[in-house]
């Protein structure tokens, strides 16, 4: 299969963070996979004329363009032109390209959350004027119309993240070269449910934290960051838990909070992403599938029935109290 | 009298989105005119916001640059709370930056310059046949081998970082992940699995004998490993001829910590070196598609000209600090901080060698220095502390990304952003001329470039952009 990568209107990281990808790295993943690159921008040779042949041959159908990724939202300022980002050498838009090319492919993947619904290149007023491929937040349409179905019928299909996970970009790519991703495999906005379908709570370590209700009050702090910090790791979808990031990682266990970069408009949260928004001294925000009454009802027992050990080591930046051992019944 | 008119892009293996436009007279460049095609308005989106959103907006400006970014924003803002990371905070948070910069400087070195040499155009050369079997694209064993060096080397980021890129660990007051004695060894160990994937293939033999080399005849010489293999191809094609620099050199200095930073501040101009005037800093807009006067960053806006006037070519506004360009990056870093090596190469011309030799000389010495930061890590200590914002006020974060001097200005007003101004490595190195009609360092070093006949995409120019390692991205944010 031929892959296009294309690196509209973002910063580059969702490549950054595929060439992350460990046993086996990228090269090998795509090659195993029967996935031929046409041309990436940051690891293929070619410059300038190569690259433009290539991309009006495909244009031309001349090359057949099974999987067409793109990085990054498009900008269509100013005025409807997309001239805030020209693709170099070309004399045309990077938004006319994407629409030019998107017909032609096989299957188009939105690579991150900034080509899925704009993301963070359309934060706050949206200077450019940006969209992801087929939503504007978390509106349907965007540069492409809600409508759009690629060649297979799939919409776009939108790896979103912030970075995206090497992981989940590649099983993305593995699957569709071997046909096992079908409509029903996506979310209600169209992410992979083999990613999406898990919340970001899903292995957390500091799960015990939670259950009691025992929070850290500041960045550094072991507690829970939920009520405090604008952790919204109980309502973000993402296995970042369960499939460490770079080794061993994850936003929650480096110490600061999920910020729901998974999602359509999360660069706008309408409040400061390190601080959860309260109303009346009461965090705002339920986690998922969560009833109110109930998820109120059994906070304010866990927290009252918090273990001392959980209370102390919350606000502090160390384990200061290691957990009971007990000896085997004789 | 111009022989052709060129556009050369799209321009890969950069960093984000770069044309350029050549003149061509008598087969070589007579001027160039760099054009960063893409707005995108980073400055405007954090303004009236939570200052503290600085943290989680400015890195993503960039994915190769973001910690870079990310420790800007945590100077800008503790400078206006008068705040300063814990000792140990600033040495983990140094640590996290060192391994950011090194990778990009891996990366670059391997996926980004090298492969351009592999190419057939060199087929009759010598080491053509090696550097093909190292470095071709995607396939090269040397590029391969780096790249799962570079993975693992992450890991250390994976652990006190959370994530790469896009991490929020590093805050005003230090880094909100504390390591433990357990995990200060396993770093110790990820920092050796580093080095031997150093001494087996980049260096091929001890890094503290790179660090070592004292001029640019001795590492010509060198002999080992890929960076012998650049070092041969750099002699046999005259590397060091090849877009030479101006000699101006900024850096704001490396690596922050309690008793100073690891690599020095200076400004290198005429072969002396002093201080830095960052008030001398001026951003012009004269040939950038931005509206608004000519400003220092603390008073500058951002306000693109949704007409693209035709008397300007980039998104890029042109920094110069008293009047005149300066470039930065490992080169200029080295330089200033007084490495032998750096100086020679600088004070023979600064060109194409010199800049990919200094980035392979900072990898040896940023290997040491992550040893000593990994080393040097007490787990008992505080890593992080805390300060209210101010309602209002302001701060200055100057650090050194793997590109070299980046800079955030940061103005609180009534406690959201009133004012936030960038000016990142490469906004120095590509920027536009100026009012006066100066060129920017890449559309002066280019000048004199070979275009051999029938070449629309001359290699030459390839490697002098290639050497400066731009970060297209960070330019325009």
């Amino acid at each position: 299969m031929n892959l296009l990568w294309l690196q509209a209107s973002g910063c580059g990281g969702c490549t950054m963070s595929l060439l992350c990808a460990e046993d086996p790295d990228v090269f090998d993943s795509l090659q195993d996979a029967g996935i031929t690159v046409l041309w990436h921008p940051a690891f293929s040779l070619e410059s300038g004329t190569e690259v433009r042949a290539t991309l009006e041959r495909i244009e031309r159908g001349e090359i057949p363009l099974d999987l067409f990724c793109v990085e990054g939202a498009i900008a269509r300022g100013p005025r409807g032109t997309g001239r805030f980002q020209m693709l170099s050498g070309t004399g045309r838009s990077m938004m006319d390209w994407v629409t030019a090319l998107a017909p032609h492919a096989r299957h188009v993947v939105a690579v991150g959350s900034c080509a899925a619904y704009g993301g963070v290149t359309t934060a706050g007023d949206n200077p450019s004027d940006a969209a992801g491929l087929q939503y504007e937040g978390a509106h349907d349409g965007g540069v492409l119309p809600a409508d759009f179905r690629d060649k297979s019928g799939l919409p776009v299909i939108n790896v979103a993240g912030c970075p995206t996970h090497p992981g989940w970009v590649l099983e993305t790519l593995m699957l569709l070269a071997d046909g096992a991703l079908g409509a029903d495999d996506l979310d209600s906005y169209a992410r992979p449910r083999f990613y999406a379908d898990h919340l970001v709570h899903h292995g957390c370590s500091k799960n015990e934290f939670y259950e009691y209700k025992a929070s850290a009050t500041e960045l550094s702090e072991m507690g829970c960051m939920m009520e405090h910090l604008g952790c919204v790791g109980t309502q973000t979808v993402g296995d970042c838990n369960i499939r460490p990031w770079n080794g061993a990682g994850s936003c929650t266990s480096g110490g600061y909070p999920c910020i729901n970069c998974t999602a359509p408009e999360f660069e706008n949260p309408r409040h400061a992403f390190t601080q959860t928004p309260k109303v009346a001294g009461i965090p705002v925000g339920l986690p998922t599938d969560m009833p109110k009454a109930w998820f109120m009802a059994l906070a304010s027992l866990s927290k009252a029935a918090t273990p001392p050990r959980l209370a102390e080591n919350a606000t502090s930046d160390r384990l200061d109290v290691p957990p009971t051992v007990r000896k085997p019944r004789s | 009298m111009t022989d052709a008119r060129l556009v050369v892009g799209p321009f890969n293996r950069v960093e984000g989105d770069l044309e350029v436009h050549l003149d061509v007279t008598d087969g070589a460049v007579a001027s160039a005119r760099v054009n960063a095609p893409l707005f995108r308005g980073f400055e405007r989106m954090l303004e009236g916001r939570d200052p503290r959103d600085a943290l989680t907006i400015t890195p993503r400006i960039c994915g190769i640059c973001s910690i870079s970014q990310s420790a800007a924003a945590a100077r800008a803002l503790g400078a206006a709370q008068g705040l300063d990371p814990t000792p140990q905070g600033a040495r983990v948070a140094a640590l996290i930056h060192a391994v950011e910069n090194t990778c990009d400087h891996l990366t670059h070195f391997y996926l980004f310059f090298m492969p351009d040499f592999a190419r057939p155009v060199y087929s009759a050369r010598p080491w053509h046949g090696q550097v093909a079997e190292r470095f071709t694209a995607m396939q090269g064993s040397g590029a391969r081998n780096a790249l799962t060096a570079r993975a693992k080397l992450m890991h250390i980021l994976g652990l006190l970082a959370g994530k790469w890129p896009h991490t929020l660990a590093i805050q005003p007051g230090g880094v909100t992940r504390r390591p433990s004695a357990a995990e200060r060894v396993r770093i110790r160990s990820d920092l050796r699995g580093f080095r031997r994937f150093l001494e087996r293939d980049l260096f091929g033999a001890p890094v503290e004998d790179f660090v070592a080399l004292a001029s640019q005849d001795a590492a010509m010489d060198w002999g080992h490993g890929d960076a012998g293999l650049f070092l041969r191809l750099a002699a046999d094609l005259d590397l060091a001829a090849l877009g030479r620099g101006g000699g101006r050199y900024l850096s704001f200095g490396a690596y922050p910590m309690a008793d100073g930073p690891a690599f020095a501040p200076g400004l290198w101009q005429n072969g002396k070196l002093r201080a830095p005037d960052t008030d001398a800093i001026l951003e012009d807009v004269s040939h950038a598609w931005m509206l608004g006067a000519s400003a220092h960053p603390s008073q500058g806006v951002t306000e693109p000209d949704l007409d693209m006037r035709d008397t300007a070519y980039s998104w890029c506004k042109a920094p110069r600090m008293g009047g005149r360009p300066l470039e930065c990056g490992a080169l200029a870093r080295q330089v200033i901080d007084g490495h032998p090596l750096a100086r020679d190469l600088a004070a023979q011309g600064g060109g194409v060698l010199a800049r990919v030799a200094a980035r392979l000389l900072e990898i040896a010495r940023t290997q040491l220095l992550m040893e000593e930061l990994a080393q040097g890590i007490d787990p008992e200590a505080r890593f992080m502390q805390r300060a209210d914002l101010p309602r209002d006020g302001q701060g200055v974060g100057l650090v050194e990304a793997a590109r070299g001097a980046l800079g955030h200005w940061l103005r609180i007003e009534d406690g959201h952003i009133k004012s936030y101004q960038i000016i990142a490595p490469t906004t120095w190195n590509f920027s536009p001329r100026d009012a006066a009609g100066t060129p920017g360092p890449l559309e002066a070093a280019l000048v004199g470039a070979p275009v051999a006949p029938g070449e629309d995409t001359p290699i030459a120019v390839q490697h002098i952009v290639r050497s400066f390692d731009p970060c297209m991205v960070c330019t325009v944010h």
